[in-house]
């Protein structure tokens, strides 16, 4: 049989439709498979006012189940009985007793009976209807159900060719029936349908486009023809697309055009204001590349076609960008006039309480770009000029009313503040990449900034003990982590870690606080000690007891306050080591961050984790684009039958090392000697080495990562020749540990490559 | 257009399904000023029995402070009541220059307990008492959650937009004063200058029709609260004494504390808690904050510690009111029992 289902309720926020429409199927579908009943299909629906489900060749009733369960012995005691009676819902005298190898067994054999559908998809409704997951649910009225809004009808029918019949539920005073409504203003009244098909039909003719793929098609549709016929173009926006379709029954788009006065705003301006506050797709004009139109969905066929609707959008539009127009003239006047006013602003707001101003931090951030900038190719003076700029646009009034466009204005009032383009760029680009999709800049002085910002933010917050921790992740940390990993390899930048996340730490208001005071205390001791130099000398010259207890007296009080000073400078010294030591401590920890973060993303590109911690066990592991290089010569390596049986082959040598190693209480290493081997296998193995080794070193220090892979390769064959034919443990102990020294070699040769030993299998 | 239902019959028990209202059906014309709107509204929500209550006499940023709205969203006794209320957000000044923005202006608010299952068709039975035809012009609920830091109060709901401009706000309360509103109240909320711009035409605040523009003395918007307007900007943003201002704060807070302090009962014995004096000095102390704003005295970090302040008070009030028999219903003499179908 087929089971429809639709929820009619109050305006479901759009943003919630898709999910709402997975939930109810998973919780419908699950339920009825798990009481015994299967399916052949599903669909889920939903408009703004409902949601729906249809079920296809659904099983009219569930099989009977014969479930039999052994208990405990029947001598057990009665405790553990009574605990089996509970658990199976019997009765003493419903149990069987079965001989069990040595004992009496209770044993329990529960038979369900086969139970027909409607009765159990009353049941699984109502479990879904109580149980929806809906992100933020409400009451209303006087009842106790909890929906996303007010629910205000159920229809629930299951039909086969004998025709319908309702699924007998209430819910809290609603009752399941077998219709439903229109549109909320053109058909609004109820009417009775007979199964899906029908359901969707008759929706359609009362005005309802029941599938939300399909307003999102038609008003694709509709868009792009209104445009076409005056030769725009829509700017592509999904999110936004799919988000009208979920405010909508019954589509209606009418396209409006911007007023003259309001094209010379920014597209990026037009574009967000019509989206964020009228949910508007902008039309371009690709002749003048402006975008000079929008469209409008409305919910109703209107019977002026629109006229009055488009012209009261249109007035709202014109409101709107009004204000928009009068943010930019007052922003591009201050912007003209070099943004000091913002500059001034950004002191103002506390970005951290022990990270100081948003100011502080433009400082700390121009500081390190200056730093990173030779590293990235860019130059270190417009680095640091481009991080001062790039946070000025956060007190601009428009990125005030629209955060989402900071970086973009930036762009706009850096160069209307004269500045290189470049800089200009660096304001819009510093800020990417903003998400996964989101590609990275690679313009140096970008890049410089980029880095700074997510590099330095990291270092503060690691020095602050402030890190993600679980879900809670309120600085975006892991985000910058990410940007920063991106930025470094998508540039391929060489640049150390290390010292950058030091330089970083060594730069926060603590220290700028401890340098004053110390600098304070230096100079308030050193006017002291004058002055005690001076009064030593007036008490040698002093003529009276009392002017000599005077002075006497004041010296006193002149130690005192010298002691008071060397506490204090003690106590700078001391927090300066806390943070120092601070820094030593978190600096690890944070490239182990980074690292961490490395590894998820090569993980995504095909690199396995232990190649990657092969790799990092390697020195310059804090050098990302490195450490990449090598990890993708190592997998590709590998991958190679050659590569496997190379990495057996030294880890077996590793291995009798080891062991050996172990047994004897010396590390093998130097003075392998060809003059000792006794088989051609030896001494091919000597040749090899002594041919490789250089090779490797060479092709390893010129970075040259899948060179030095196929020199190491080239060791495989007389590697695995030597174990084939050669007996490392002999009882000639010259020969053996000859042969120990050899097996060093090979070890050596391994570890110019990586820290083979993390590689498993 | 149909006689007028009451929302609840008085004596019924209030966890029953709350029946529907009948909508009435107004006239199919167009209000002519700003006063025809407010009047149109006011009929439409009497014909539906509402209490037509009138503003609240002190100075509040919304109808929501209204302890019309506040206070008798709480408990279980049935209510119904719609007013206009002046309201007052020092920020919003303008010194009368901006078309949409006034620090004084008004709300109209319905404010139904419990909320009846057809609230959305009375509203929409409203916009079509002031000329909005939900047929010609595209009315549409958007999510908008409602809520109020200072009350702690919120709930879920909508922004309605009619063209694409919000008209109202539509909330079902889930919590007021930190207690979970059971029955749960439905909210509506109408800026009325932009609703009736719209509905006339207008462009500019100030050049509204507030009389009929037909009338012996027909007056403006502009004619009334221009001058208002500007003053009041002055002093809202140049001139009032931030210390005095700060003092009165903290002296209603004060006082409100006081208020709640005191025992139940008075000298005679008889128990008469006094909620609603003290929410005067929790709404007092809540304008006062705004004017402090205003005048840009407060720091971002010092907000929240207000605003938290004001909260404080709020919830103590509603912690008493609830006790009272203007939320339980309890006890009430016969014949004064209020809101129970107006």
């Amino acid at each position: 049989m087929d089971l429809l289902i639709e929820l009619l309720s109050e305006e479901i926020p759009a943003r919630m439709q898709a999910r709402a429409r997975e939930d109810l199927k998973r919780l419908i579908t699950g339920g009825l498979v798990e009481a015994g009943l299967t399916y052949a299909s599903a669909g889920a629906f939903s408009t703004p006012r409902r949601l729906a489900l249809a079920i296809e060749g659904l099983t009219a009733e569930s099989k009977p189940v014969r479930e039999e369960r052994k208990g405990p012995r029947t001598d057990a005691p009665e405790k553990a009985i009574e605990g089996f009676l509970r658990s199976t819902g019997l009765t003493l005298d419903q149990l069987e007793r079965r001989a069990d190898k040595k004992a009496e067994v209770f044993f329990a054999v529960i038979e369900k009976p086969g139970r027909r559908a409607p009765e159990i998809v009353a049941e699984v409704l109502e479990a879904a209807i109580r149980d929806f997951p809906w992100p933020k649910s409400m009451r209303w009225g006087s009842g106790n159900l909890r929906w996303v809004r007010p629910l205000h009808s159920i229809a629930a029918i299951l039909s086969d060719e004998g025709g319908t019949q309702v699924v007998p539920l209430t819910v809290e005073g609603i009752t399941a029936g077998d219709t439903t409504r229109g549109h909320r203003f053109m058909a609004p009244d109820a009417f009775r349908v007979t199964g899906f098909d029908d359901y969707a039909a008759k929706l359609r003719r009362a005005r309802v486009m029941l599938d939300h793929d399909e307003r999102e098609a038609a008003i694709r549709q509709d868009a792009a023809n209104l445009a076409f016929a005056r030769g725009w173009e829509i700017v592509p926006d999904d999110a936004l697309l799919a988000e009208i379709a979920g405010l909508v029954e019954w589509p209606v788009p009418l396209m409006g055009v911007i007023e003259d006065r309001f094209l010379s705003l920014p597209p990026e301006v037009l574009q967000t204001s019509m989206k964020e506050h009228q949910k508007f797709l902008s039309a371009r004009n690709p002749a003048t590349g402006r975008i000079e139109g929008f469209v409008t969905v409305a919910n109703i066929e209107a019977p002026d076609d629109g006229a009055t609707i488009l012209k009261g959008n249109q007035r709202v539009l014109a409101a709107r960008l009004s204000d928009a127009a009068f943010f930019w003239d007052n922003d591009l006047r201050v912007a003209k006039a070099g943004m000091a006013e913002w500059a001034e602003g950004l002191k103002s707001v506390t970005f951290h309480a022990r990270l100081g101003t948003q100011w502080d931090r433009v400082e700390r951030i121009a500081a390190l770009a200056r730093e990173i900038a030779p590293h990235v190719g860019a130059d270190a003076g417009m680095a640091e000029k481009a991080a001062r700029v790039a946070k000025l646009d956060l007190r601009s009034a428009m990125v005030g009313e629209f955060p989402e466009l900071q970086g973009t204005m930036g762009r706009y009032y850096a160069q209307a503040a004269g500045l290189p383009e470049r800089v200009a760029d660096a304001a819009r680009d510093h800020w990417r990449p903003r998400g996964e999709s989101d590609g990275v800049p690679s313009e140096p002085i970008s890049v410089a900034v980029a880095l700074a910002d997510k590099l330095g933010t990291l270092a503060w917050f690691w020095l602050l003990s402030e890190k993600p921790t679980g879900s809670k992740d309120p600085f975006a940390l892991r985000r910058s982590a990410i940007g920063t990993i991106r930025l470094i390899l998508e540039n391929r930048c060489n640049l150390a870690l290390q010292p950058l996340v030091k330089f970083a730490m060594e730069n926060t208001p603590e220290y700028s606080i401890l340098d004053q005071e110390r600098v304070e205390n230096q100079s308030r001791f050193n006017e002291l000690a004058e002055r005690q130099a001076q009064l030593e000398v007036l008490q040698g010259a002093a003529t009276s007891d009392e002017e000599r207890a005077k002075i006497a007296d004041e010296l006193g009080h002149g130690m005192q306050f010298a002691r008071g000073l060397h506490r204090t400078r003690l106590a700078n010294e001391s927090a300066r080591i806390r943070l120092a030591e601070a820094a030593e401590a978190e600096a690890p920890d944070l490239l182990a961050f980074l690292h961490d973060r490395l590894k998820v993303h090569l993980r995504e590109q095909g690199i396995r984790h232990d190649v990657i911690d092969a790799v990092l066990a390697m020195p310059g592991s804090d050098d990302l684009t490195l450490v990449v290089a090598r990890a993708t010569a190592l997998n590709d390596m590998l991958k190679t039958e050659d590569g496997t049986n190379l990495l057996q082959g030294i880890k077996r040598a590793a291995n009798i090392l080891s062991q050996a190693e172990e047994k004897d209480g010396v590390e093998y290493s130097l003075g392998a000697d060809p003059k000792f081997a006794e088989t051609d296998e030896e001494r091919r193995l000597f040749a090899a080495l002594d041919a490789a080794e250089p090779r490797i070193a060479a092709a390893m220090k010129a970075e040259d990562f899948p060179a030095a892979m196929s020199a190491i390769a080239a060791l495989r064959g007389p590697i695995d020749a030597f174990f084939e034919a050669v007996q490392v443990n002999t009882d000639n102990q010259v020969v053996r540990r000859n042969r120990l020294n050899l097996l060093s070699r090979i070890r050596e040769a391994g570890r110019l490559i990586a820290d083979l030993t993390k590689i498993e299998g | 257009m149909t006689s007028p239902q009451p929302h609840v019959t008085p004596g019924t028990d209030p966890q029953a399904r709350p029946p529907a209202v009948a909508v009435p059906r107004p006239a199919p014309d167009r209000p002519t000023c700003f006063q025809d709107v407010i009047l149109r509204l006011q009929t439409y929500w009497a014909a539906t029995g509402c209490a037509i209550l009138q503003p609240y006499d002190m100075e509040v940023g919304a109808g929501t402070f209204h302890p019309a709205t506040t206070l008798r969203s709480l408990g279980t006794r049935p209510w119904a009541a719609a007013y206009v209320q002046p309201s007052r957000r020092p920020t919003d000044g303008r010194y009368g220059e901006n078309p949409n923005r006034l620090q004084h202006y008004y709300q109209y608010q319905v404010i139904i307990k419990p909320s009846p299952p057809n609230l959305q068709d009375l509203y929409l039975g409203s916009l079509r008492a002031i000329g909005l035809d939900p047929m010609v012009h595209d009315v549409r609920f958007v999510e908008d959650d409602w809520e109020s830091p200072t009350l702690g109060a919120w709930g879920l709901g909508w922004e309605v937009w009619c063209d694409g401009m919000e008209v109202s706000q539509f909330t079902y309360f889930q919590q007021v004063g930190g207690h979970d509103c059971r029955p749960v109240s439905g909210e509506l909320t109408y800026g009325l200058e932009r609703l009736a711009m719209y509905v006339l035409g207008v462009e500019h605040v100030m050049d509204m029709p507030f009389n009929a523009p037909g009338s012996p003395i027909a007056l403006t918007y502009g004619d009334i609260f221009l001058q208002t307007e500007r003053e009041y900007s002055r002093w809202n943003f140049e001139t009032a004494d931030t210390a005095m201002l700060l003092q009165h704060f903290k002296d209603a807070e004060a006082e409100c504390a006081r208020i709640l302090d005191a025992p139940d009962r008075d000298g005679a014995g008889r128990r008469i808690p006094m909620a609603h004096p003290a929410y005067d000095q929790a709404i007092k102390a809540s304008h006062l904050f705004n004017l402090l704003d205003a005048r840009g005295v407060i720091s971002v970090t010092e907000r929240q510690a207000y605003i938290g302040r004001v909260r404080a008070l709020a919830k103590r009030c509603a912690d008493l009111f609830v006790t009272t028999e203007a939320a339980t219903g309890a006890n009430a003499a016969a014949g004064t029992a209020p809101g129970a179908g107006a």
